[in-house]
């Protein structure tokens, strides 16, 4: 992993979280304290479908979701494809992303494979990597200055997070 | 909505963290007085409890006007996240709490503010924290202080009271030599005078009753993170590194990245410790903020008069105040070229007496053990603030017994010096020391 921290817009990514509507979760976890599980319960309240993907848990029921054993044993094509792996293990992930034609690839916090990366862009699909969604939708839609983090946003507008939200249709209201 | 790095200090100063209210459109930050907050089922308190929500239990934690003061902060230093706490501190010791464990060790500058080093030297130990205390004016003491179970390293960037500027870049260098934190306590500086995240700290602490609340109206303390450090690069910060029992083996590093340490602040040192901040001197202080920039320029051009008047003083044997053009270094010019703020510290003629006549005699400058006002602020350091430390101790921190340290603050700079000169003049006269000129 290269040291220096890649930079996405913050346009970028709002954009990215308010277009994508089905997430698979490769790795995901069953026990609640583990990463996996924080995103997938978080971006579950907001309203995205949530689909884990776990060969040693196929079968087993996460979050109320039926766990799969692979990408291409799940019942639809994701939108997005969220990465819970080591870096070294991204590159099958990738592949297996491309050739079902799903549009996004996301590595979480601290995994990163640029050769993997370049695969996915050339095939057109977009990549975010070394980041956490479930970080990224609470820093953009104000959430996480809940808890005294740097937003980088400023905006004299009222509920301009709220207007975002309804302007892409998406239910952000807990289910 | 544009990216965060186009917008100024002076911006920042006044709008980061706040917005209007959503539901009433009050454009003032609220002052959300509660303890607690209604969950909306049992499911959803769980996962709060669990922090896989981020939201508000109860006021020791979080509170959204101490969290609007904490993004500010975190936008001033440039960092990812902050912790707001009951007072400078108690910053401190939230700080330490996510690094040291009993038996652990910390190597922090002499020359720091007397209560932090009261706090360091008598009360650190009964949380079995060992600290040694090094001259921060030679960055290698550091190195040579350093030790299997060195955790962080301390400094202040202006010291308090003589105003000495650190070497930030060569001690944080050396810090992450040995793989561990540098922390920086930049009250005196403020945020906008300097940024040590900008030189490789990776911790700032600040004690907010200073210049950002600058109106000597509230106390409060904030920690402020980087989110550079890489927490996994060695085994020594298993608080942040390893499951965390009391949250069901959470690891804080791995969760939270690159603000870990800020939630760690939080859900660990806030919660247990309990030393959270209300909501009330929260905003109280953002008040101050989005002045600090015009009261910072203001309180540096009078402290550059105040220090020439007494350099030529015929009552003053020395003046410590690093902006005087023999007292210049290259520490001043790198990491605070525009100042360090208002406090320095002068020696009068006549040891001890002289000193505290002096204080005595000022009838528009307050005795108070305070610095960081609009109004201008006088103490003699060896009778009360540095009180409790050996004439060794006081004399490495720059409060011996001819020392008298001020706060020069936003009034006519004229009748600031008029007053000093009185007093002066008054305490000469009392104590027998007689005016020369030397």
């Amino acid at each position: 992993m290269s040291d220096e921290r890649l930079h996405y817009d913050d346009a970028f990514l709002r954009d990215l979280l308010s277009r994508v509507r089905s997430i698979a979760v490769v790795g995901a976890s069953a026990q609640p304290m583990r990463p996996s599980y924080f995103a997938m319960r978080y971006l579950q309240d907001k309203g995205y479908r949530m689909l884990p993907v776990n060969p040693r848990l196929a079968g087993e029921t996460i979050l109320g979701e039926r766990v799969y054993e692979s990408l291409s044993a799940l019942p639809l094509v994701p939108d997005m494809v969220q990465i819970f792996r080591r870096s070294e293990e991204v590159p099958p992930v990738v592949e297996e992303a491309i050739r079902l034609g799903v549009q996004v690839v996301w590595m979480q916090l601290g995994v990163r494979h640029d050769e993997a990366a370049r695969r996915a862009q050339e095939a057109g699909l977009t990549v975010v990597m070394d980041r956490c969604p479930k970080i990224e939708y609470g820093r953009l839609f104000g959430e996480i200055g809940r808890l005294g983090i740097n937003r980088g946003i400023i905006s004299a507008k009222r509920g301009q997070a709220l207007q975002l939200r309804r302007r892409h249709g998406i239910t952000f209201e807990r289910r | 909505m544009s990216e965060p790095r186009d917008y100024g200090f002076e911006t920042l100063a006044v709008h980061a963290g706040a917005a209007p209210d959503p539901v009433t459109g009050a454009r003032a930050v609220p002052i959300y007085q509660t303890t607690s907050y209604v969950f909306d089922d049992v499911d959803q308190a769980a996962s709060l409890f669990n922090l896989q929500q981020f939201g508000y239990i109860y006021s020791r934690l979080t509170n959204p006007t101490v969290a609007v003061l904490e993004e500010r902060m975190a936008a001033l230093e440039g960092g990812t996240g902050a912790c707001a706490t009951a007072s400078g501190h108690a910053a401190q010791v939230v700080a330490f709490f996510n690094l040291l464990r009993p038996g652990d060790h910390l190597v922090a500058s002499q020359k720091l503010y007397g209560g932090s080093i009261n706090q360091m030297t008598h009360s650190y130990p009964q949380f079995g924290w060992q600290v040694t205390l090094v001259d921060p004016r030679d960055p290698e003491n550091f190195r040579r202080a350093t030790t299997e179970r060195t955790k962080a390293y301390f400094i202040e960037s202006a010291s308090n009271p003589d105003g000495i500027v650190a070497d930030i870049q060569r001690i944080a260098d050396i810090a992450h030599e040995f793989g561990i934190p540098l922390v920086v306590d930049n009250t005196l500086p403020s945020p906008y005078l300097c940024q040590p995240f900008r030189w490789g700290a990776d911790i700032v602490v600040h004690s907010l009753t200073k210049y950002l609340g600058g109106q000597g109206n509230s106390i409060g303390g904030v920690v402020v993170e980087a989110g550079r450090f890489d927490w996994f690069q060695n085994d020594k910060f298993p608080l942040m590194t390893e499951p965390c029992a009391s949250y069901h083996g959470l690891r804080f590093a791995e969760t939270f990245g690159t603000f870990a340490f800020t939630v760690r602040a939080k859900v660990m040192g806030l919660r247990d410790l309990g030393p959270c901040l209300s909501p009330m001197n929260a905003f109280l202080i953002l008040q101050g903020i989005e002045t600090l920039p015009l009261r910072m320029d203001r309180i540096v051009e009078n402290a550059d008069r105040v220090a020439e008047f007494l350099d030529s003083h015929p009552l003053v044997r020395w003046v410590s105040y690093p902006r005087l053009p023999k007292n210049r270094t290259p520490e001043l010019e790198k990491y605070c070229p525009r100042g360090v703020g208002g406090v320095f510290t002068f020696g009068v003629k006549g040891g001890y007496e002289m000193g505290v006549k002096v204080v005595d005699h000022c009838e528009l400058l307050s005795h108070v053990a305070n610095i960081g006002d609009t109004r201008s602020l006088i103490i003699h350091p060896a009778s009360t603030t540095h009180r409790q430390l050996t004439p060794e101790q006081q004399k490495a921190a720059g409060a011996g017994p001819e020392v008298v340290r001020l706060s020069i603050g936003i009034e006519t700079v004229d009748d600031i010096i008029a007053d000093l000169d009185r007093a002066l003049h008054r305490a000469a006269k009392e104590t027998g020391v007689l005016v020369t000129s030397s």
